[in-house]
Order: structure tokens, then C-alpha cells, then sequence
């Protein structure tokens, strides 16, 4: 490799030829501000905090962008450059809704932060704010452009993470605004939900539709018998808000938590994730075997499901006909729960909490009734949770270990691995493996599917039978995979996609990271091993081995792809259209 | 080949056909119909000749005689006169204002006698819808010589000989660009045409690609041949209808003679040239953002490196120049390097076009040598100030560019001169203010519409300009207060320092030169909240003089608020509270009884 030399404020430093400014700076421990910089993913040199004087150039330049050179003189903490930094983000300011108190990122806003490390003690400028627009229409995500700074962190991660690109610049000049096209809401465009944009933002420009009054009147509703189920990979960041670490393993904890705001009964996705793939895993048997529609496509991620009806509807008919986890849970509760325990479904109250701003979507979706009512009545992502919990003054980490309830909160480690990418193909063919062979799995780990890898591919062999398989998360790598199958460049017989980069664990509604640590550390990864981890220490690691979905087959449901099953767990799509609707 | 005694050249520039030649040539064309001329004189369209404030514009040849302010019903007393008695119609004539004397022939005119052309060499004397002749004016020589006797390294070392430097902005050495181009790696390379001409009242590159698209045409067949380019594309604004319409015809004919596409002049070289239109934003003239346009994305820059020379159109290297450095190039080819580098100045070769505007007589468009001074420009060229008027300041460079004052009216015209006097070559435009130009009020215009046009990326642009605009505004409007002129400083300063793009960091230059040599109007403005040249509305009164009035009443007839009152013959009074300041009664008043304070 090519290497070149500079000086970085006087010091010698030797880095890779290509290499940036900031990269540099950084690597001899130097910190350069940065505001626009998304590692990877927005590099454009817009907001102007990073720059830095290079000897012999005119202007001050954009560190994150500008390319060292065999020689170059850097300064980084000159007068000018901190004068320049100060202006630059005092004219921020001064364009900025200042209601940092009550704004959902007060302490976690990197504007903010900017402004504390560079010492901003008063805004030299005033005058008239940009036109802006609170947009709430979406079940997920709300947009308030009157705190947006135009980075475009979420304009790239739509377009380039996800390659869905319903946001854009909008206008010029001061009147710019990131929007969906002709300034409709996300409501109106084809928008997956996924929140993506959300994790990318450096402020309270975008956030999730706040659902946490719903589920505090349910539970002070003394009608109500309110019921919670908790996603597989929020048990790895909800202790990422209480100061717990990255990737913190709270399981025991979440129980306890839930039931001291008042939750009737704690229950686990990890169950019905158990129970999709007892559905799943003999749909793909049942296409296998008898020539159905391959590749099947998973149909956990409602943000990959709403997007292969926008833009993929040709692959609706490879999509496994199987609801998600937290649906087949709420279908479950209201019927089978319900009489079980003897309560009148209308009285039952179900709130998921999910990694996702995209479930908040699919739980409304008119399908998901099979229960007769709505089977989910509210979604709440993890920062909601972790809020609440705030709210109520309970601090997770001093809380003691506690077990799920009975029956739906028991599960075993293929359900808790479908918080991470390649999770539910794993799971899948421990199960599809032990039915085909009738022999057991001694080793449970297949890791080829595993990992932060954009698109994976492996090749099992189940006595003597040849399976395809392939994971892909993030929808810019699904893009990549299904133009591959589309174009016959590849073959499947079995394909795992997640909406988010590393799946769940990296789920739009997750705790968020702000860009520098996003640059130092891959949460996806972090968060995946503690999934991992989980799925290890579980006495169980296969679906059909739980005894609590054993017993709902055999009291209930009869057996996989009943017609039972057919009704309460398996749904339909809808071709939609990439482009709004004609008014 | 037919031969005609006389040709009518009747100018159908974007200019004249505005004041109507369109007519005029009609008319000529029934007229000489009439009187069976059609033999013997000739009508032909021809681009701009320049002198646009006097159009519709006309010249017979072969005397060369030049006609303004034509209109259709002068055009039988001209072919009456002139083209069969052979009598000059001196009542339309040009008149020159210094000797207030009849000028026959534009060659004979200060307008025109001081000016050399070379990138305008064409405009105006030929049809630019006809490639022969351009062809018959040495057109395509150049081409067909770079092809024939050159190598491509050759055409460069020719260029970057020339001294020949970007015509487009930033000024920078041609040949050096063309040089990348060519050295960086790649197999694809495009050449690209700036037309994006977006500065308010120039319009230079309207003139060349109307009345001479055949050199653009050529101009980036050699730079395709030079760098190993095979495709080239001309951004040019689509509010240039004219210009779109005539380079149409101008790529099809070129293309239809072998001059464009596969095996040109049978040399095996292969290039051709496609349009594509800009949208109105005056921030696509900036390299980037205006290839990310043709691209088909949202036209705004992103930094450099890497330039376009490197990774350009779609990621390829890319030259782009704009349509006056092309116009160069031709002639550079044929006439030698040597040739050029005499023309101009040590550090600014060649010629420049500049559109002149403002307070001065001869609006238009000039093509001078680098280095004549501002005062020949302005005086000898431009006619002087109207009305008797004291000149005040020349802005250059366009809305980016700064203010020279009189003190500096000596300084010959170059690249490097304007940018020490704070201000910049630019594009060319070149707007002269008088007297009653108040410095602070322009240095807002002018932000006004770079903050209007500024493409919102960066915060030292989309907020910087804003908030600087809001200032001025408090300024010009009286509430201005101690510490707004350091406020501005510091904000004009951090822009130029940190914006994203040109289009950015040259915006704070109006503020920035007025302020270094009208300072004392700003300190007018803020603490004695009053506007030296009596331009800011909010800042002024208008009184009667009563020793001046004389009753007459007219100043009452124009006042649209009735804010004047008074017996007949007795001195008037102006009520301040029914005022509205619009200078009516002023500029009526015929014994300048009305003060502005």
C-alpha cells in the first residue's frame, strides 16, 4: 500500500495514500468536530465543522473529504479554524428550534454537543427561521424540519443503506428542506418505516410516533388485562439507555421491569418466533417438497415486506405466507390466550415492544385482525420502553432477575436469534434438518449465515440434498440479492432478508448511537454476539423443542399449516405503487 | 455563387429581436422585393454586433454603413435613400456623444474602434444559421489543422502556450486543465461546455452560441481530440431559446458535412456533441453542480478534489470550459500561440468580453484587451456617465464580484488586479454606478441574489448570506446598530473562508469591497441613520425649497398620495405623513425645488 506523509499540526504522521484529513487527524488521537460525517455512508463535505487549514490552499477545507498528500501541512486548532467552526455553528443555531429541553434528544444531540466542545456561550445572530414542516401522518415516523440542520445523514442511509430514497433536499437556499418529493408527507410515499433515518440523525429532526400515552392509559384502565411481548433483540440494547453497556444482556431484567409498570403478564416474541418457524420451516418443506414457489423469502421484517410491495411486488409469491412473530403473538393472545385464561378478547390489551418503527405500521395493517380485533393494539420501540421506564423511575439496572410468564413467554435460542441477521435461517434449518432427517442436530451453529456481512451465502447439505440459502439485511444489499435472482445470476432455494443493517439488533427503533462512536464501534456486531450469546446459554436451542409451543399445537392449533394455523398465522400482500397516488 | 452589390446585415441577436429586427428584416425583404433589388442586395440574420441598447441594429455593406434605433417604417426611406440614390439616412446614424458627431460606419464609432475580437471575431457578421459561412470565415481550419498536422499533445502544448485562461470565473491557465484531462487515467473522457451563463446582465456566452455556435462546435471537437475525448456536452440555459435553437442547427449541419460524429475529415477521429438544458439555477454554472445536472441529479456542488478532470461526468475525467474560453480556441490553433500571448498582459492573455450595464451610456457588449484600463472601458468605450452624472463605482465580476471605486479607475483590467481590489474577473459583467448609487443598498442587491440563488448545502452559504442580507436590510432600513459593520466582517469573512463552492465564498464580496471603500456610508447609515446618496427610502425626506418653487402644480399632478399641497403660483408643501417616497415629485420638479434629505 502506498503510504504518504504529512504533519498534522506539526506532527509527523504516515497514513494509507487516499486516506482523509480527519482520518488522519484521528489517528494520532486528534479530534476533529464533525456534524454531516456518517462513516461510509455520508462523506460530502457540507456542514463545514471540520475544516482545517491546508497549507497553500485558499480556503479553509473539509477534513472528512479532502485526501492527504505526500507532504501536506495540516493545522486543525488554529484561530481562524476555530473561528470559522464557531460561526458556522452559531449560524446553525441561529436557524435552529431551540426547545432542547423538551426535545426528544435533549442529551443525546449532537448540535448540542458541538455546541458545549466548542464553547458556545452566546449566538451572535438572529433572524427568521426556514419555513418548516411537522409531519405525523406516518404511523411510524414523524418528521419536524424545524430542528433539521441538513446534514443529510438520512437522505444518504434512505438512499444508499437502504436504496429506497423517499427523501430528498427539497428547494434551495434557506428554504432547503429534506422531504419526500413536492413536500408530501411519508405517509404519502412509498416509505418502508424502517427509522433508519431516525439512527441517522444528529438531532430531534426525525423520531419515532410516540405510542407511550396509549399504553399508559391501557395500563391504568383497570378494564383492561394488558399483556407485553418483548422482541428478541431488544434484550441486548435496552440496557445500552441505562448505562449498561453496548450490547448489555438484560433478559432476566426486562420481566421485572415491565411488571413494575404494571403490565398484567410479561410475555416473549421468542415464543411465537419459535412457533414462525414451525410454520415456516414446513411451508419451505411443503414448496420444497411438492414444487411451490423458491426461493422463499422470510416475511418477519415489515419494513422488507412493505418494500418488496413497492418495489419487488414480482417476489410477493416467494414471500413466506407466515405473519411475523409479534403478529402471530397477538393473534395467539387474543384467541387461544384468551380462552385459555378465560378473558373476553375485546378486555385483552397487547403491546409489543419492538427494535422497529416499522411494526408500529404492520400492527395496523387490516390483516393482522385474525383474532376478530386488532391483534397488536400498540407498538413501542426500545427508546420508548426505555423512556417510560425513566418516567416511572425504574432504573433496569438495579433490578432483580426475573423469569417470563407462562405459557407465551417461553422459548428457546433459535427464537432469541432472530434479533440478528442470518438468525431466522439458522433457526430454520435446525428445524427443517431434525424434520427432514429425523436424525438430531448435535451441532446447532450454523455459522455461515452469521455475521455483518451484506449478503451471505451458504450451501447446507441435509443428507445429501443440496440447500441454497442466502441472508441479506440492510434493503440496499436485499436490492443487490434479488437483482441477482431476478437477473438468473443466482439460485436460491431459501433467502433470508432483514430490512435493517445487521437485522433487528439494528432495528430503527433501537438506542442510537451518535457518529462518532457509530465510527468506532459496529453496534450490529455488538449487539449480534450478545444475540449469540443468548442462544448459547439457552437450555433450548430449537423452535420444535419448546414445550410451550408443542402444547398449543396439540390444544389448539392441531399441526403446523392447519387451518387454524392458516387463519390466526399466516397472511397476504399487496402489490403497491413506488409513486404516490394520484389525488 | 451569387453575387450581390450589397448586403443588409440585420442583427438577430437576443437583443435586437427583443426591440424588434424581426419586422425590420421583413420589411427590408418586401422592400427591395418591390423595387426588384432582389438581385442585387442581399438581407442576411447575423448574431450580435453589441451595441444592444440602440437596437435593432443594422449594416449595409459594402460601406459598412451602421443604422440604429431601425424601425420598419424607416426601412423604404433606406432602400429609397441609400440603396438606390446611395444616399447616407443621417438621421440614423449613430451619434457620438463626446463630439456629438454622425458616425458612418461602426468601425469609425469609440464603441467599436477600441475594442479587439476575437471570441465575438464572427458575431454579427455572419449568419450563424449557415455553416458555410462560417466555413468561408476560416471555420473549421482549425479543426481540420489539429487533426491533420498535430498531435494531440501538440494542441495542448499550443493552448497552454497561449497564456489562454479560464474565461468562465475562476481564471484558471487552460492549457493546465486540458493537460489533466489528457494525463488522467481512463479510456471514457467527455468534453463539456459551460453555458450556464446565470450573472444578471451578462451575456457574453448568449452572443457567442447565438451568433457563432460554429466555434463552440469546433472548440470541443480539438479539446475531444486533444484529451482522447469522444463525446462532448453543451449545459446551456434554457432560457437561451435562441442560442438552444441555433446550436441545434448548428450541431445537425456539422454533422451532416462529417465535421461531427465517426471519422471526421476522414481522419478516423470520432466526437460528437449533445445539449442539455439548464433549469434556471444560477449555482449549476459551478463545475460540479453542474455536471451532478446533467447527471440528471439535484445540480449543487461537493468539494474538490477530486476535480472533474479526474473524476468528472459520471465519475469519468472530464474538461469543462466555458463557452467564451472555447471561442478562443480556434483562433489560437490557426493564428499560433505567439500570436495570442501578445494580446493582453503578462499574467492575463488575450481578450475579454465584458457586457457593460448600469449608469453608462453605451450599454452592451465589448470585447477589449486585457489590461486596457477601466477608465477606457468605462469613458471611451461605455460613452461615460449619463446625465452629467459623477461616477461612483464599477462592479465587476457579477454578483460575486466587488465594487471599484474611482480611485482606482486607472487599474488596467486583469485577472490578478481586480482580485487584489477585492473584486473578480468573472463572467465578464461589468456595471458602472453613479452619484446617487448608495453603496450599502447595492452590496444588498447584490446578496439578495446570491442568498436567493444559493443552493442550501452548506450553512456558511444557505445561513451565512441570510443572516448577512437580514443586516443590510436592518441597515438600509434605519434600525442598523454599533457592531452590525464587525458583525458583517466577521460573518462576510468566514464565508469566503468556509462555504462549499465559489458560488459561496464570492458571495460576501459586495459587502466585503464596499465596505473597504464606502465605509463611511455604512457608518452613515447606522449612526446617523442617513443614506449619503438619498437611494434608501426609509432613511430620506423630501421637502420643498420654497425659495425655488414656483407654484406651478406639477409636482401635485404626480404625486400619488396627495401628500402635496398649495395655492397656485405660491410654494408648496410636501405632508411627510402621506408621503410615500417614490421620487415622483423629484424627478418632475423642473426648477429642482424638491430636496432629498
Amino acid at each position: 500500500m502506498e503510504m504518504v506523509t504529512l504533519t498534522i499540526d506539526g506532527e509527523k504522521v504516515q497514513v494509507p495514500k487516499g486516506t482523509t484529513i480527519l482520518e488522519a487527524a484521528r489517528k494520532i488521537g486528534k479530534k476533529i468536530p464533525t456534524l454531516c460525517f456518517l462513516k461510509g455512508i455520508n462523506e460530502i463535505g457540507a456542514c463545514r465543522m471540520c475544516v482545517v487549514e491546508v497549507k497553500g490552499a485558499r480556503a479553509l477545507q473539509a477534513s472528512c473529504v479532502y485526501p492527504v498528500s505526500e507532504g501536506m501541512e495540516v493545522f486543525t486548532n488554529t484561530p481562524a479554524v476555530r473561528e470559522s467552526r464557531k460561526i458556522t455553528l452559531e449560524l446553525l443555531l441561529s436557524d435552529h428550534n431551540l426547545e432542547c429541553p423538551t426535545c426528544i434528544r435533549n442529551l443525546n444531540c449532537e448540535l448540542q454537543k458541538l455546541a458545549e466542545e466548542l464553547g458556545i456561550k452566546s449566538i451572535r445572530f438572529e433572524g427568521e427561521k426556514h419555513r418548516s414542516r411537522y409531519d405525523d401522518f406516518s404511523p411510524s415516523i414523524v418528521r419536524d424540519t424545524s430542528k433539521c440542520v441538513l446534514c443529510r445523514r438520512c437522505v444518504s442511509t434512505c438512499h444508499k443503506v437502504q436504496g429506497v430514497g423517499v427523501i430528498s433536499p427539497n428547494n434551495r437556499g434557506f428554504e432547503t428542506m429534506v422531504a419526500p418529493v413536492y413536500d408530501m408527507s411519508l405517509a404519502q410515499v412509498a416509505c418502508v418505516n424502517c427509522g433508519q433515518c431516525i439512527l441517522a440523525c444528529p438531532v430531534g429532526a426525525l423520531k419515532e410516533k410516540d405510542d407511550t400515552d396509549r399504553v399508559w392509559q391501557a395500563l391504568a384502565d383497570p378494564g383492561k388485562h394488558v399483556i407485553v411481548q418483548i422482541a428478541p433483540a431488544v434484550r441486548v440494547s435496552l440496557g445500552e439507555e441505562f448505562g449498561l453497556g453496548r450490547g448489555a444482556i438484560v433478559t432476566k431484567k426486562i420481566p421485572a421491569a415491565l411488571r413494575r409498570m404494571g403490565f398484567d403478564r410479561v410475555f416473549d416474541t421468542d415464543f411465537t418466533a419459535d412457533l414462525t418457524i414451525m410454520e415456516e420451516g414446513h411451508e419451505f418443506l411443503e414448496r420444497l417438497q411438492h414444487g411451490g414457489k423458491l426461493p422463499l423469502i422470510t416475511s418477519c421484517s415489515p419494513g422488507w415486506i412493505k418494500f418488496c410491495e413497492h418495489y419487488y411486488p414480482e417476489f410477493l409469491e416467494n414471500l413466506s405466507t407466515c405473519k411475523s412473530p409479534q403478529q402471530m403473538f397477538g393473534a395467539v393472545a387474543k384467541t387461544y390466550y384468551a380462552q385459555k385464561i378465560g378473558i373476553d378478547p375485546s378486555r385483552i390489551f397487547v403491546v409489543s415492544i419492538m427494535p422497529c418503527t416499522a411494526k408500529k405500521y404492520e400492527c395496523q395493517r387490516p390483516e393482522m385482525r385474525s383474532s376478530g380485533y386488532q391483534d397488536v393494539d400498540v407498538v413501542l420501540t426500545t427508546r420508548e420502553l426505555s423512556r417510560m421506564l425513566k418516567e416511572a423511575g425504574i432504573n433496569l439496572a438495579t433490578l432483580p432477575d426475573e423469569e417470563f410468564d407462562d405459557p407465551l413467554g417461553i422459548s428457546t435460542g433459535a427464537g432469541a436469534i432472530f434479533g440478528a441477521t442470518g438468525g431466522v435461517m439458522e433457526a430454520a434449518l435446525r428445524t427443517v434438518y431434525e424434520v427432514i432427517t429425523g436424525r438430531e442436530l448435535k451441532n446447532v451453529e450454523f455459522t455461515g449465515v452469521r455475521g455483518v456481512e451484506g449478503i451471505k451465502e451458504a450451501t447446507i447439505d441435509i443428507d445429501g440434498m443440496k440447500v441454497n440459502v442466502a441472508v441479506a439485511h440492510g434493503l440496499g444489499n436485499a436490492r443487490k440479492l434479488l437483482d441477482r435472482v431476478k437477473n438468473g445470476e443466482a439460485s436460491y432455494h431459501f433467502i433470508e432478508i432483514m430490512c435493517c443493517p445487521g437485522g433487528c439488533v439494528g432495528g430503527g427503533g433501537q438506542p442510537i448511537l451518535n457518529a462518532d462512536e457509530r465510527w468506532e464501534l459496529d453496534y450490529r456486531e455488538v449487539r449480534g454476539s450478545a444475540i449469540y450469546e443468548v442462544d448459547r446459554n439457552m437450555p433450548l436451542r430449537k423452535s420444535h423443542e419448546n414445550p410451550a409451543v408443542q402444547q398449543l399445537y396439540k390444544e389448539f392449533l392441531g399441526k403446523p399449516l392447519s387451518e387454524k394455523s392458516h387463519k390466526l398465522l399466516h397472511t397476504h400482500y399487496t402489490r403497491r405503487s413506488r409513486y404516490p397516488e394520484a389525488e | 455563387m451569387e453575387i450581390y452589390r450589397a448586403h443588409i446585415l440585420v442583427c438577430r441577436g437576443t437583443g435586437c429581436t427583443a426591440s424588434g429586427s424581426e419586422p425590420v428584416m421583413e420589411a427590408f425583404e418586401k422592400e427591395i422585393e418591390k423595387h426588384g433589388l432582389s438581385k442585387e442586395v442581399k438581407v442576411l440574420l447575423t448574431g450580435c454586433l453589441g451595441l444592444c441598447e440602440l437596437g435593432p441594429n443594422i449594416i449595409i455593406y459594402p460601406e459598412g454603413t451602421y443604422y440604429c434605433r431601425v424601425k420598419p417604417e424607416d426601412v423604404p426611406e433606406i432602400v429609397e435613400e441609400h440603396l438606390v440614390k446611395g444616399r447616407i439616412v443621417e438621421r440614423l446614424l449613430y451619434k457620438e456623444r463626446a463630439v456629438e458627431e454622425r458616425m458612418r460606419a461602426l468601425t469609425d464609432i469609440n464603441f467599436y474602434k477600441r475594442q479587439k475580437r476575437v471570441a465575438l471575431r464572427n458575431c454579427g457578421l455572419i449568419n450563424p444559421e449557415i455553416i458555410e459561412e462560417y466555413i468561408a470565415n476560416d471555420g473549421y481550419r482549425a479543426l481540420a489543422k489539429v487533426l491533420t498536422e498535430m498531435t494531440p499533445q501538440q494542441v495542448i502544448d499550443e493552448v497552454t502556450r497561449s497564456g489562454l485562461r479560464g474565461r468562465g470565473g475562476g481564471g484558471f491557465p487552460t492549457g493546465r486543465k486540458w493537460q489533466f484531462a489528457k494525463d488522467a487515467p481512463g479510456d471514457i473522457k467527455y468534453v463539456v461546455c459551460n453555458g450556464d451563463e446565470g450573472d444578471p446582465g451578462a451575456f457574453m456566452d448568449r452572443s457567442i452560441l447565438e451568433g457563432d455556435p460554429h466555434t463552440v462546435l469546433e472548440a470541443m471537437a480539438i479539446a475531444g481530440y486533444a484529451i482522447g475525448a469522444k463525446e462532448g456536452y453543451i449545459y446551456v440555459r434554457a432560457e437561451y431559446p435562441l442560442a438552444v435553437k441555433r446550436l441545434e442547427i448548428a450541431i445537425e449541419q456539422a454533422r451532416e458535412r462529417g465535421l461531427l460524429g465517426k471519422n471526421i475529415l476522414g481522419t478516423g477521429f470520432e466526437f460528437d456533441i449533445f445539449l442539455r438544458l439548464g433549469s434556471g439555477a444560477f449555482v449549476c454554472g459551478e463545475e460540479t453542480a453542474l455536471l451532478a445536472s446533467i447527471e440528471g441529479r439535484r445540480g449543487e456542488p461537493r468539494p474538490r478534489p477530486p476535480f472533474p478532470a479526474i473524476e468528472g461526468l459520471w465519475g469519468k475525467p472530464t474538461l469543462i470550459n466555458n463557452v467564451e474560453t472555447y471561442a478562443n480556441i480556434p483562433p489560437i490553433i490557426l493564428n499560433g500561440a505567439d500570436w495570442f500571448a501578445s494580446i493582453g498582459t503578462e499574467r492575463s492573455k488575450g481578450t475579454k468580453v465584458f457586457a457593460i450595464g448600469g449608469k453608462i451610456n453605451n450599454t452592451g457588449l465589448v470585447e477589449i484587451p486585457m489590461g486596457t484600463t477601466l477608465r477606457e472601458v468605462i469613458y471611451e468605450i461605455g460613452g461615460g456617465i449619463p446625465n452629467g452624472k459623477q461616477f461612483k463605482a464599477v462592479q465587476t465580476g457579477g454578483p460575486s464580484g466587488g465594487c471599484i471605486p474611482a480611485s482606482l479607475l486607472d487599474m488596467p483590467i486583469e485577472y490578478d488586479t481586480l482580485t487584489q481590489a477585492g473584486s473578480m474577473m468573472g463572467s465578464g459583467g461589468m456595471i458602472v454606478m453613479d452619484e446617487d448609487t448608495c453603496m450599502v443598498d447595492i452590496a444588498k442587491f447584490f446578496l439578495t441574489f446570491t442568498q436567493d440563488e444559493s443552493c442550501g448545502k452548506c450553512p456558511p452559504c444557505r445561513i451565512g448570506t441570510k443572516r448577512m442580507l437580514e443586516i443590510l436590510e436592518r441597515v438600509t432600513n434605519g434600525e442598523g446598530r454599533e457592531g452590525d459593520i464587525e458583525l458583517l466582517e466577521s460573518l462576510a469573512k468566514n464565508i469566503k473562508a468556509s462555504a462549499l463552492c465559489g458560488l459561496g465564498q464570492t458571495a460576501p464580496n459586495p459587502v466585503l469591497s464596499t465596505l473597504r471603500y464606502f465605509r463611511d456610508e455604512y457608518e452613515a447609515h447606522i449612526r446617523e441613520k442617513k443614506c449619503p446618496a438619498g437611494a434608501c427610502k426609509a432613511l430620506i425626506t423630501y421637502e420643498i425649497i420654497a425659495d425655488k418653487c414656483k407654484g406651478c402644480g406639477l409636482c401635485v399632478k404626480v404625486c400619488p398620495s396627495a401628500a402635496i399641497t398649495g395655492e397656485r403660483r405660491q410654494p408648496h408643501a410636501i405632508d411627510r405623513e402621506k408621503c410615500l417616497k417614490c421620487n415622483s415629485c423629484f424627478e418632475r420638479c423642473p426648477f429642482g425645488a424638491i430636496a432629498k434629505k
